[in-house]
């Protein structure tokens, strides 16, 4: 039972997709401007993961390994469609906001890069489990860049006015401010489990120092 | 053993200090700082004062917290301080005086390592981020009292984009008797400031001569029907003398110079001619700042005897 839940925990913090993978770059930095945006982008990539990590696990002895790629792009894109046209239809505001970045999931390196990783080694279950960590994680983080983001840069969270307008230092909300949210945010994790203890640079196995220990063939010899 | 600093040769020992240096650009930047309270009142001291003490202050909190020696004894935060409070029209909230200083410092300069370390001139940076942020206000320029009429509501270069710069007094944009940020208006005052720097040996006049000289030549060869009215207005002379002259930010070598200031001329020409925005100094002087690593490598000193470096 620990051992399941850790597989939830590990996508929060140790391997968190956006700050420690540095998967999922792109639609980050574009929709954290605002704390709703950045949370329904989250709990849609999660829904996604989910599904896309089952189905994949599930056919894992099934799709040959030579096109395993666009197999697994395949199934992705399913889901993708299907989380799009449920919030076409009952949040088109929310659609508005994620415009492009909706469908753009299906490239989203999170989702692949857990497929290759995890789900094509993994039983249905674990791959369930692994899906909805590295979603909450990714609905995390994307939530707190958002909040950061909008307060600094437009004075509201979830769209709640928290100081005047004229008070807002408006770069936050532009690519500028998000590179620097992210950077802040990515030491901050850092710090963190630095000081919790974790070693995250191995000198051992010619180790490039990225954070995947946990399915790393060099590190595991 | 721990009394003694290794280094390598050349061992060569000058009485100059950054200390030293810094006071020199202090000294330069006077005769601005009074051409700025001439023309835009005590308002343009106060934020002269308000941006030093938070750049001092910023510095000195942002190293006790980060544990690292306090360097607030070198004066390299007034300059920057002074340098940013130039770069603000005289009718900024404080507020964003505050703001722009404490990002100026933590976020340019600390971050990437202190002085000698940042990629970027400081105080420029902590414009164009202030000029992104408060679009408002930063273009809220004050103007004189005295001004002569055509520039008694509109900056010089605002009046040269839209057709009319023939007809601006050259003496009054030599002297700085017309609108524009704090320390940009007089290039009598910043003359007198960069000709002190070039006589105490602090700067070499080569940025300086290439950035306004290239900027005149090519206003005048894309078609600026008053390129002389143009060099003397906007930031041109503020950024030729002291902030395209920022040790840590240019090149090394006399040549990498000239390729720096005929470079940050062609940029800040093109902008002013074919761009959306009439001023280009800042976006010039940060653009050439970024590939100073480059002019370095290209223009490398061959050791006498060996062949070129390829």
């Amino acid at each position: 039972m620990a051992k399941k839940l850790k597989l939830i925990t590990n996508g929060l913090f140790n391997e968190n997709p956006v700050l420690r993978l540095v998967l999922g770059t792109c639609p980050t930095l574009a929709i954290s401007v605002s704390a709703t945006g950045g949370f329904g982008m989250g709990l849609a990539a999660t829904f996604v993961l989910i599904c896309s990590n089952m189905a994949i696990s599930a056919l894992r002895k099934v799709i040959p390994d030579k096109v395993r790629i666009p197999a697994y792009i395949t199934l992705i894109a399913g889901f993708v469609t299907i989380i799009q046209m449920l919030i076409q239809a009952f949040s088109p505001e929310l659609d508005q906001m994620l415009g492009i970045y909706l469908p753009l999931i299906v490239v989203n390196c999170i989702i692949l890069g857990r497929a290759e990783m995890f789900a094509s080694k993994n039983p249905v279950l674990d791959s369930a489990l692994d899906g909805l960590g590295m979603g909450l994680g990714f609905t995390l983080t994307l939530t707190c860049m958002g909040i950061v983001r909008e307060l600094i840069g437009a004075g509201t969270v979830f769209g709640l006015r928290v100081f005047p307008e004229e008070y807002a230092i408006r770069i936050m909300t532009m690519s500028p401010g998000g590179f620097f949210t992210f950077g802040c945010m990515i030491a901050l994790l850092t710090a963190i489990l630095q000081k919790r203890g974790k070693k995250l640079i191995s000198s051992q196995n010619k180790c490039l120092g990225c954070p995947d220990c946990a399915h790393c063939e060099e590190a595991n010899k | 053993m721990n009394n003694l600093t290794v280094t390598s040769s050349p061992h060569i020992t000058s009485p100059r200090t950054t200390t030293g240096i810094m006071l020199d650009v202090i000294i330069a930047m006077v005769p601005a700082m009074i051409a700025s309270f001439l023309f835009f009142g005590a308002r343009a001291l106060l934020l002269i004062a308000v941006c030093v003490a938070c750049c001092v202050l910023s510095e000195a909190a942002y190293c006790l917290l980060a544990k690292k020696p306090v360097p607030v004894g070198d004066l390299s935060a007034v300059v920057t301080g002074v340098m940013l409070a130039f770069n603000l029209p005289a009718t900024l909230p404080v507020w964003q005086a505050v703001i722009g200083s404490i990002v100026t410092i933590v976020v340019v300069k600390q971050l990437f390592g202190g002085i000698g370390c940042n990629f970027v001139n400081p105080a420029l940076a902590g414009r164009v981020i202030m000029a992104v942020s408060f679009t408002g206000t930063m273009v809220n320029y004050a103007y004189p009292a005295q001004a002569a009429d055509a520039l008694s509501s509109a900056t010089p270069l605002s009046v040269i984009t839209a057709g009319n710069g023939a007809k601006l007094p050259l003496w009054d944009l030599f002297a700085g008797n017309h609108g524009g940020v704090l320390g940009e208006t007089s290039c009598l005052a910043l003359l007198i400031g960069g000709l002190y720097l070039i006589l105490r040996g602090v700067i070499k006049p080569i940025i300086p001569i290439a950035y306004i000289g290239s900027t005149f030549i090519f206003l005048a060869l894309f078609g600026c029907e008053a390129p002389l009215a143009s060099i003397l207005s906007g930031g041109l002379f503020l950024g030729a003398f002291f902030m395209a002259t920022d040790y840590t930010t240019t090149p090394y070598t006399n040549t990498g110079k000239l390729i720096f200031g005929l470079g940050c001329g062609l940029i800040t020409a093109v902008i002013r001619t074919f761009a959306n925005s009439t001023e280009g100094v800042s976006y010039a002087i940060l653009l050439m700042n970024l590939i100073v690593p480059y002019i370095n490598g290209w223009t490398r000193r061959k050791p006498y005897g060996t062949e070129a470096a390829k």
